[in-house]
């Protein structure tokens, strides 16, 4: 391990700063940032990798225990060392001692689960808070001990990624590799132990042996990081990418591979953005443009993003405006007669306000369904065929309701309301025949005209 | 093991399967396909299934049926091994599960898993043939068509592609069939296959049934709906934390069997089981 470097940035803002975060990115920005980048960038891919495998396990926050579990074998390892007289600060013994205390805090979570009545949250939080208090505890120890150098331990707290030799990052690289094949080889066997576990265990899956081969990844990632990000943050490596991820794809290979990437990514542009920002902790900007990944994610997925959900339900509220706009139409000139329909009787009709009252005429004219006659409204041909669907689909399912579901009748028009604009083409020819079968289709007359625009829909 | 409580079961035996003692195995259970022998299976220390015998017949369809909290579902993760057994012995065809695991298929209940798991339900029936596929090689080309045959079978093979949480409910029940079909077993144990189904899913099941039927399978059903248990079944087992009686439908599913099985108030059994578990608990 290199003695810590400062990733040091040209003095400059603004235009510097970018073509700086240029210079980094393309590995251009000199050795020891170079080192730095790739190391997190393999700690991204692989932190990612086997986050995505956690996930679909349901295993994430068990990641967190562990990381935190391992700072007490952090402090053990360094008293272990210093009184072998190897150095306090000898890597490897500080790792295996926060690997060794990070399995036994798991064991503890499943042990707690498995044999108290308390569920695994709570396992989580006490083994997570107790392991953390006793490292806090061990170190105090060691910083009373006259074995001497002990400083560096705090940055396996908070994570020290300018820190990173090229055997860290090396090592970083062969973790990913080993993630990478572990997923590609056993892709099939962890989806469906984390799917379906009882039938995996049926069909003769060896449950135990891949939980503990999923978990003994974690732990290699986790270990391998605390030096970079720190056992605080390790965990949102692990986390918060394959959340991400789940935003985009509906596939376990997909969700994988681009939780990879996104931990890739996350890495890349954490250490790049950190090496331009001088005196930014690089472990926190890392999960910083994680997060950010994130919030991307969840706003703007096609699918299962908030934004295309919000779309969804104002599209299906228009629908609804839109449906008793024109049954109010078609209901009014087929008791008044004439195809005209005065404003304030539709407003009425529609429960419209008087200055709201405007919008959705103008939204139904553009669209071709009204049209103005003087100072009333009429429906356009296309518009008619429409009212006289959403008008049949109304009447079929206020009558099913009342025949079939023991529902008052002063209780239908809610329910009908709500449910009548997502009928299937399929359901209402069911409704149909339940209703033709006993006799009772609703009553034809202005129904008559929807036969043949009744096909369209 | 008090014989007492073994008495009734001993006494349904004379109706449908053979009574025996706890030592002997009649020579016919060895080619049965699944054999229970004593067996008791216990839910945190509180016993669900008492001293439970039965052979099931070589080819057939058999309903298993009982009030909640009866042990049905019990009784079959008991015989996959899913959890463990206080005693007994269960066999297929007269070896141990593991050696013939992969005659056997499964259906689990719909509940028991997330359908938000990122997968499409070719994906979920392919599952049914990772067994044969074998470790870290992927789902080869063969291997789909043959899970899209059984989506097929089904009736659901336009819905191959969708994620599973796209799929309603009857839907998800028809994926999980077709990857049991995907097993090409010769035993089933299908947990509430029935429950929360529309109309046509559940033609498509039965439909599905009588053809496993008419290859000489056996499948084992846990049914709710007492209806149509002698419709669609020729054998019924009618458990209550034991086998009350287990037998033909016409001879076994009677009035005064299913009275012995649904009887109102608490069985003796479950009193017991929850002296027993309070008793584990220090509280009674």
């Amino acid at each position: 391990m290199s003695g810590p470097l400062v990733l040091s940035a040209g003095a400059g803002g603004g235009a510097g700063a970018w073509e700086r975060l240029g210079e980094v990115l393309s590995f251009r920005a000199g050795y020891n940032t170079t080192v730095v980048l790739v190391g997190v960038l393999m700690l991204g891919i692989a932190g990612g990798v086997v986050g995505a495998l956690a996930l679909l396990r349901k295993r994430s926050l068990v990641a967190d225990a562990l990381s935190h579990a391992t700072l007490p074998g952090v402090g053990l390892g360094f008293i272990v060392a210093s009184s072998l007289g190897a150095g306090g600060k000898n890597v490897s013994v500080l790792l295996t001692g926060a690997a060794v205390t990070g399995a036994l805090g798991v064991l503890c979570v499943q042990a707690i689960a498995r044999w108290s009545r308390l569920a695994q949250d709570a396992a989580i939080a006490i083994v997570l808070s107790v392991f953390f208090g006793a490292g806090v505890v061990i170190l105090s120890v060691v910083q009373g001990m006259s074995a001497g150098n002990q400083g560096g331990l705090k940055a396996f707290i908070y994570g020290q990624t300018a820190a990173m030799s090229v055997g860290d990052a090396a090592l970083m690289g062969a973790i990913a590799l080993l993630s990478a094949g572990a997923a590609v080889l056993l892709l099939k066997e962890f989806a469906v132990v984390a799917f379906d576990e009882g039938f995996a265990r049926a069909t003769g899956w060896p449950v135990m042996a891949l939980d503990l081969a999923g978990m003994a990844l974690i732990v290699l990632v986790t270990v391998a990081g605390l030096q970079a990000v720190g056992l605080l943050l390790i965990v949102a490596i692990l986390i918060v990418p394959p959340a991400a991820a789940r935003f985009w794809t509906d596939r376990v290979g997909g969700l994988v591979l681009l939780s990879a990437v996104l931990g890739g990514a996350s890495g890349l542009l954490g250490a790049g953005a950190s090496a331009v920002l001088p005196g930014k902790p690089t472990g926190a900007v890392i999960v910083l443009v994680a997060g950010g990944l994130f919030l991307l994610s969840m706003l703007l997925a096609p699918r299962r993003g908030l934004l295309a959900a919000g779309l969804r339900r104002a599209r299906l509220r228009w629908r609804v405006i839109e449906d008793h706009a024109l049954r109010a139409m078609l209901e009014h000139t087929d008791t008044h007669g004439g195809a005209r329909v005065p404003r304030g009787a539709l407003a009425r009709a529609c429960g419209w306000g008087g200055s709201l009252a405007s919008w959705p005429l103008r939204v139904l004219i553009a669209r071709g369904l009204l049209r103005r006659e003087g100072g009333d409204m009429a429906l356009t041909p296309a518009g008619a065929a429409r009212a006289a669907a959403v008008t049949r689909n109304h009447r079929l399912w206020e009558r099913y309701l009342i025949e079939r579901a023991d529902i008052a009748p002063s209780h239908v028009d809610f329910s009908a309301d709500l449910v009548e604009h997502v009928l299937s083409p399929s359901i209402v020819a069911a409704l149909e025949n339940a209703l033709r079968a006993e006799g009772r289709l609703p009553s034809p007359h202005p129904l008559s005209a929807v036969e043949e625009s009744g096909a369209r829909r | 093991m008090d014989r007492a409580v073994g008495a009734d079961a001993a006494d349904a035996g004379r109706r449908g399967t053979p009574s025996r003692g706890l030592d002997t195995l009649p020579e016919h259970s060895r080619g049965s396909p699944l054999s229970v022998h004593a067996m008791t299976v216990a839910y945190r220390r509180k016993p669900v299934l008492w001293d439970v015998d039965y052979d099931a017949p070589r080819s057939g369809l058999v309903a298993i049926v009982g009030p909640n909290g009866a042990g049905k579902s019990t009784f079959i993760k008991a015989c996959l091994g899913l959890i463990p057994k206080v005693s007994g012995r269960v066999e297929f065809w007269g070896r141990p599960y593991r050696e013939q695991r992969r005659r056997v298929g499964y259906v689990p209940q719909r509940e028991s898993v997330d359908w938000d798991f990122p997968v499409s339900a070719l994906d979920v029936v392919c599952m049914g043939r990772y067994g044969k596929i074998g470790w870290c090689r992927p789902v080869s080309r063969a291997h789909r068509e043959a899970g899209l045959a059984c989506l097929e079978r089904v009736g659901i093979a336009d819905l191959a592609g969708r994620q599973i949480s796209q799929l309603s409910g009857g839907q998800q029940q028809r994926v999980f069939l077709a990857r049991a079909l995907a097993q090409q077993a010769d035993l089933y144990f299908m947990d509430e296959p029935f429950t929360g189904v529309d109309a046509a899913t559940e033609r498509a099941i039965v439909e599905v049934l009588r053809a496993l039927r008419a290859q000489g399978r056996t499948v084992i059903c846990v049914h709710h709906d007492l209806q149509s248990v002698e419709e669609y079944f020729e054998h019924v087992i009618l458990m209550n934390m034991r086998i009350v009686a287990a037998g033909p439908v016409g001879g076994v599913f009677t009035r005064e069997n299913l009275q012995r099985t649904y009887g109102g108030r608490l069985t003796l059994l479950a009193e017991a089981s929850e002296a027993f578990a309070q008793a584990e608990r220090g509280g009674g």
